[in-house]
């Protein structure tokens, strides 16, 4: 057996924006472009500081939030991993190219970091308003797949799990965090580099003169070149054919959308993370998401120690929306609650899986503020 | 190192205006009670958009196991260093908890049970620099609380500031050890007036 050297990790206090930023170096993370915004400065502060000095590291700080989505998705097809970050309003003005992200299967991250809306609304107040804009925002029907974390470990880890997902379908991936979970300071420890699963988007595996840039390779998922390797390279905001021209031909359209779902839609077992807490004899459910899902987890054990029977999921993939631990628990539990920092966006989500077959509850919290473990726990008993 | 006392959940605000240094205090509170100490610490804040001036406040929870909910409820130990911080948070500080003032900068404490030092005063004065304020309040509250160690503290202060500043918030840190050893009495004290008068409000059915 090999002599195993013991390694102790190295142990930080540290906010969800800087795990954010650690997490995505570690997956390998290459170029970051972005303009500062409140509460996600950290993040680019951090790949400021950090990328230029590791090997062949890229950062960019461009005139504005389109310049710097499209900066990155201009490094992702250099075969670089790319990630910007943003809040609320950069959010709004990259939407266009999230949609372009989408259709030319550029594979990148995007971290919105939510803040108060609509407009400038309140900069360093958390909010979760920017749910249903994740899923939504860009224009023409897309699959997406949005994550979230609640706390400062979890920032890590689903930015790795982001960077991984995006590689793995060629899709853009948006992380959403709110203000608390980025600001936020923990204890954190950094796991080394062989630790991780890390992964990379799928090579040719053919000459260039073979080679059909958008014909499917595994998994729904075309092989990506990068630009500059030698292998043809036509990327349009077009719908196109397997070469990448332009296309209008009915069949080509349509087997090129329903690929770009496919390659998606196909994996949920591998795509929806979802966490339980004491759910297995759970008769109130709480489902949540980001900060809020702290505030549960907590009244959640207060419940537990007063005798309910009630139990928390916390959903880390946001979308595609995790239907089958929903629904289970909508055939399970007498009532289900849906805390959030926004008029009803995921409960929206939650309702229409119930289909009316438990009672399901909101609490809604729009001023600013983290709803708290005692608002949850009246709203429960 | 000593056994760690076990903590269940402990609430501290520190509360006052934009510039005081609070959450940079708060960072290194939680910096040193986390990593320093070995608890388990989350340390959140809340500030204005505005560049400097407005409301400014640095929440830590620290507890033994680990902590789910990471800002404040119920607070242990409300510190405030402005009468409008003091009477916006007093509300939130529990039964036995203790209220934390500078007594130059809260004139009117919104109740009698409150211990303070004129910290501002006392940056200015003894350490002639206004800005280490805040380590002398991390002085005075090491001293309150009786899981935290000063040497540890100061070596986290060392961790964290630049090497220029050290050897004046040292200074800084120990002046506000040593003046709340000698005006505020021991710590354990403190803590169990606070709690008695806590039972007391409730027994006359005092809400606030």
């Amino acid at each position: 057996m090999a002599h195993r050297r013991r390694r102790k990790r190295k142990e930080i206090f540290a906010q969800g924006n800087e795990a954010v930023a650690q997490g995505a170096l570690l997956a390998g993370c290459t170029f970051y472009a972005g303009y500062p915004i409140t509460p996600s400065t950290e993040i680019m502060e951090i790949m400021a500081q950090r990328l230029p000095r590791t090997e062949d590291g890229v950062f960019l700080q461009m005139e504005d939030e389109i310049a710097s989505m499209g900066a990155a998705i201009g490094a992702s097809l250099t075969g670089r991993k790319a990630m910007t970050a943003t809040s609320g309003p950069g959010f709004s003005l990259k939407q266009e190219l999230i949609g372009y992200a989408c259709m030319v299967e550029a594979p990148m991250v995007i971290v919105n970091v939510m803040r108060g809306g609509p407009s400038t609304g309140l900069p360093t107040s958390p909010a979760q308003g920017d749910v249903q804009m994740a899923r939504w925002g860009t224009h023409g029907d897309h699959p997406i797949i949005v994550l979230s974390a609640s706390t400062v470990p979890e920032c890590l880890e689903m930015t790795v799990v982001a960077f991984n997902m995006a590689e793995k379908y060629r899709t853009p991936v948006i992380l959403l965090i709110d203000e608390v979970t980025a600001h936020t300071r923990e204890k954190i420890s950094i796991p080394f580099e062989d630790e991780l699963e890390v992964l990379s988007r799928m090579q040719p595996a053919v000459p260039p003169e073979w080679f059909k840039p958008y014909a499917e390779a595994a998994r729904g998922v075309p092989a990506m070149a990068a630009i500059g390797q030698g292998y043809r390279c036509h990327v349009t905001g077009l719908t196109h054919d397997q070469m990448g021209y332009p296309t209008s031909r009915p069949d080509e359209v349509n087997e090129f959308m329903t690929r770009l779902f496919r390659k998606i839609d196909n994996y949920y077992h591998d795509v929806l993370i979802v966490d339980e807490y004491q759910l297995e004899d759970a008769e109130y459910a709480v489902v949540a998401y980001g900060c809020v899902a702290r505030s549960a987890h907590h009244a959640v054990d207060q419940a537990r120690a007063r005798g309910h029977k009630v139990g928390l999921l916390t959903l880390k993939t946001l979308f595609p929306f995790a239907r089958p631990a929903v629904e289970k628990l909508c055939m399970q539990c007498e009532h289900i609650l849906v805390p959030e920092m926004n008029m009803g966006q995921i409960s929206r989500e939650v309702k229409r899986v119930n289909n009316g077959r438990t009672r399901i509850r909101t609490l809604n919290r729009v001023d600013g503020q983290i709803i708290t473990p005692s608002e949850i726990l009246k709203a429960i008993l | 190192m000593k056994e760690l006392q076990h903590i269940e959940r402990f609430e501290i605000r520190l509360s006052g205006t934009g510039g005081q240094g609070l959450i940079t205090l708060g960072r290194v509170l939680g910096h040193s009670l986390a990593l320093g100490h070995g608890y388990n610490v989350t340390q959140t804040q809340s500030y204005g958009p505005e560049a400097r001036g407005g409301s400014s406040r640095a929440d830590v929870v620290i507890s033994s196991s680990a902590i789910s909910f990471p800002k404040t409820e119920n607070l242990d130990l409300l510190i405030a260093l402005s009468q409008p911080a003091c009477n916006a948070y007093y509300r939130f500080l529990k039964r036995g908890g203790v209220l934390l003032v500078d007594s130059e900068l809260v004139q009117h404490a919104p109740t009698n049970q409150f211990i303070g030092l004129p910290f501002t005063k006392l940056a200015k004065d003894k350490i002639g620099n206004e800005l280490t304020l805040n380590t002398i309040v991390l002085g005075a509250v090491t001293h309150l609380l009786s899981f935290a160690e000063p040497r540890i503290m100061r070596k986290s202060l060392e961790e964290i500031l630049p090497p220029k500043i050290q050897a004046l918030n040292i200074k800084a840190f120990n002046l506000g050890l040593r003046e709340a050893k000698r005006h505020l009495g021991d710590a354990p004290m403190i803590w169990q007036t606070a709690a008695e008068n806590g039972v007391e409000e409730e027994m006359e059915g005092f809400e606030d």
